[in-house]
């Protein structure tokens, strides 16, 4: 879908691979058009301007499972690297060591957690799903072990700056959201890293046969994947204004659905960092939308669930 | 020493080959080399040629591969040509993909001595034997079916446009090339930047090939290039391999077909249980000699 194709457009249009690799954009257009004709708050300025702020922590973790699911493997960490590196934040605050080295020590806990997961997977030969579900949990106690259980509130002008300060009409976290997206998005297709990951990540043995070294392919998107995640985690401090070593699980679904929904192949080698980022929009426009129409929190989960089979579903006409 | 001691030997070699011919049986030609350890003499007896200093680009001298205990190969001595395909036989099992990995460098040997081009080589890596311009197409072909042709063709040898510290893929010199490299060797293919796998066999066969030539490579090895083809696509990639023999290249080429490799090749070397059982130029040859070297069926034939 980023490449030219010599076919001309209405082609494509016919070829149910090309719905499947839109489904994500597909289906937020559809959203759109329903919440705003349910709902005349949905498509306000104030509405869309929180709905971006909204996805913009989902976004940059999703950017990092990207990653990691295009090699073929996948991160169920994330959401505890997050709630790690919130809480490395809040100690290192608390202990009085200034802001910039708390924010710098979240994200290099994040990217060191990372670093762990993809040397265990690569040079340990121990498959992903077991590696990170280990992390899941290691990361979150020690999150709770850090932090002693409590959560720490942090009044901190810089957090509160970003976490609130704009630049126009969008906020610091959208701008902080779409660099890294296109920062993502250029290294995929326009470096040579990029080109290494998708090829590791749809035929190892072909990558290896060529001379790439896809154990270093492989841990270097764990890492991505753990410094995002850092980043995400310093930004949810500063949006709740508290370092909690609370879990928060709906991340690591939100994360893999979003990648699910952007028609990125759950088998690697195949995808782009806009699907993902239109599907992490989706999720966060369907759980906007449905706040908007006073349903129950309680449906939001199921909702997601729904759309997120139904779009794997489609994901089966994917050549 | 490089190629002296073996170049020697065969010269002694020729000398008894040619005592030999004046008989019209070939029993009679006497087995050149004296130590039995070296290989079994009938073996020995159907060596044809010798090492043309001019020609030769591998020479692989008495090469052996152990893994542990198990003896995969031992004491091969073969060599190919430039300009020239040549051509590897034997059973499943009788060491050809043993004896390609020493050459391509998946595999040091454990004994023996790989020449190209005259100067000894000592490979660690594929990597390494690529840049010497050993170029091999795996049975597997190591395409990424998600990739386009033209990533494939590039894949690990990417160009790329410096800014400051960062590198940026050089997408249209890269497609650019691609398209020569691919009508250098006359492959037509409706598009470079059409995904691997939307590609047919034949096709994928042929992008496999043009990117081993592709890179000022001097030797291609190529494991049953057509195993998996039908017909018609056999046959075009037939005509590569000829292409490429055509452009100069030397071309090793392992097949289970010997049609094939009585049409194609220009000289052939059968293998069995790890041993070198022999060697024929091929218009020396027939298939029902090849398949009784490769058998062991040809003593109880003679007699």
């Amino acid at each position: 879908m980023t490449q030219a194709t010599t076919s001309p457009s209405w082609e494509r249009l016919r070829d149910p691979s090309f719905w499947a690799d839109w489904t994500a954009a597909v289906a937020l257009v559809l959203l759109i058009i329903g919440f705003s004709i349910a709902s005349p708050v949905f498509l306000t300025l104030g509405n869309i301007q929180a709905l971006l702020l909204a996805a913009a922590i989902l976004v940059v973790l999703t950017i990092g499972q990207t990653y990691v699911i295009l090699t073929g493997g996948i991160d169920l960490s994330v959401a505890s690297i997050l709630t790690l590196g919130s809480v490395v934040l809040g100690q290192a605050y608390s202990r009085g060591w200034g802001i910039g080295v708390a924010c710098l020590l979240a994200i290099v806990t994040g990217t060191l957690v990372g670093l762990i997961n993809g040397l265990v997977i690569a040079k340990g030969k121990i498959t992903d799903f077991i590696v990170t579900l280990g992390s899941l949990s290691a990361a979150s106690g020690a999150a709770l072990v850090l932090s002693n259980g409590r959560p720490v509130q942090i009044a901190d002008p810089f957090l509160l700056r970003l976490a609130t300060g704009r630049l126009g009409p969008i906020g610091y976290f959208v701008i902080l959201a779409a660099i890294v997206a296109i920062i993502a998005h250029f290294v995929l297709f326009h470096s040579r890293f990029g080109t290494h990951l998708l090829a590791t990540g749809g035929d190892t043995e072909a990558a290896r046969a060529m001379g790439i070294n896809t154990d270093r392919i492989k841990i270097t998107a764990y890492i991505i994947s753990g410094c995002l995640a850092g980043i995400a985690g310093v930004l949810l401090t500063a949006r709740v204004g508290a370092a909690e070593p609370a879990s928060n699980t709906s991340f690591l679904l939100n994360s893999v659905a979003a990648v699910v929904l952007g028609g990125v192949s759950l088998f690697g080698g195949r995808g782009t960092v806009i699907g993902p980022v239109v599907g992490a929009l989706l999720l966060t426009a369907l759980v906007n939308g449905l706040t908007l129409l006073a349903v129950s929190q309680f449906y939001q989960p199921l909702a997601v669930g729904i759309v997120v089979v139904l779009a794997a579903l489609l994901m089966r006409y994917q050549q | 020493m490089s190629f002296n001691e073996p170049i020697h030997r065969s010269e002694n070699h020729r000398a008894e080959n040619e005592a030999g011919n004046g008989s019209s049986h070939p029993d009679s030609i006497p087995p050149p080399f004296t130590d039995d350890d070296f290989l079994p003499s009938e073996a020995v007896r159907s060596i044809p040629a010798q090492p043309d200093r001019a020609n030769v680009l591998l020479y692989i001298d008495q090469v052996s591969k152990w893994f542990g205990n198990v003896h995969a190969i031992t004491d091969i001595t073969i060599w190919a040509n430039r300009g020239e395909i040549t051509a590897i036989v034997g059973d499943n099992g009788a060491g050809k993909s043993t004896l390609i990995k020493c050459i391509s460098g998946v595999h040091g040997p454990t004994a023996g001595q790989v020449f190209l081009d005259g100067k000894p080589v000592h490979f660690t890596s594929p990597e390494d034997a690529r840049r010497a311009g050993i170029e091999t197409v795996y049975q597997t072909l190591a395409l990424c079916n998600d990739l386009t042709i033209w990533q494939n063709l590039f894949l690990n040898r990417e160009m790329v446009n410096h800014w400051g510290p960062l590198s940026f893929l050089d997408q249209r010199a890269m497609r650019r090339r691609s398209a020569e490299m691919l009508s250098r060797l006359e492959v037509n293919i409706p598009s470079i930047n059409a995904r691997v796998r939307r590609l047919s066999g034949g096709q994928r066969q042929a992008v496999a090939i043009s990117r081993a030539a592709g890179w000022g490579s001097r030797l291609v090895i190529m494991d049953e290039p057509t195993a998996a083809l039908g017909v018609r696509e056999t046959a075009r990639v037939e005509e590569l391999i000829l292409r490429l023999r055509d452009d100069g290249l030397a071309v090793l080429l392992i097949s289970h077909n010997f049609d094939q490799v009585m049409r194609l090749s220009n000289q052939i070397w059968v293998m069995r249980s790890g041993r070198l059982v022999g060697g024929r130029r091929t218009q020396d040859t027939s298939g029902k000699e090849l398949v009784s070297m490769i058998t062991g069926a040809q003593q109880e034939e003679a007699l």
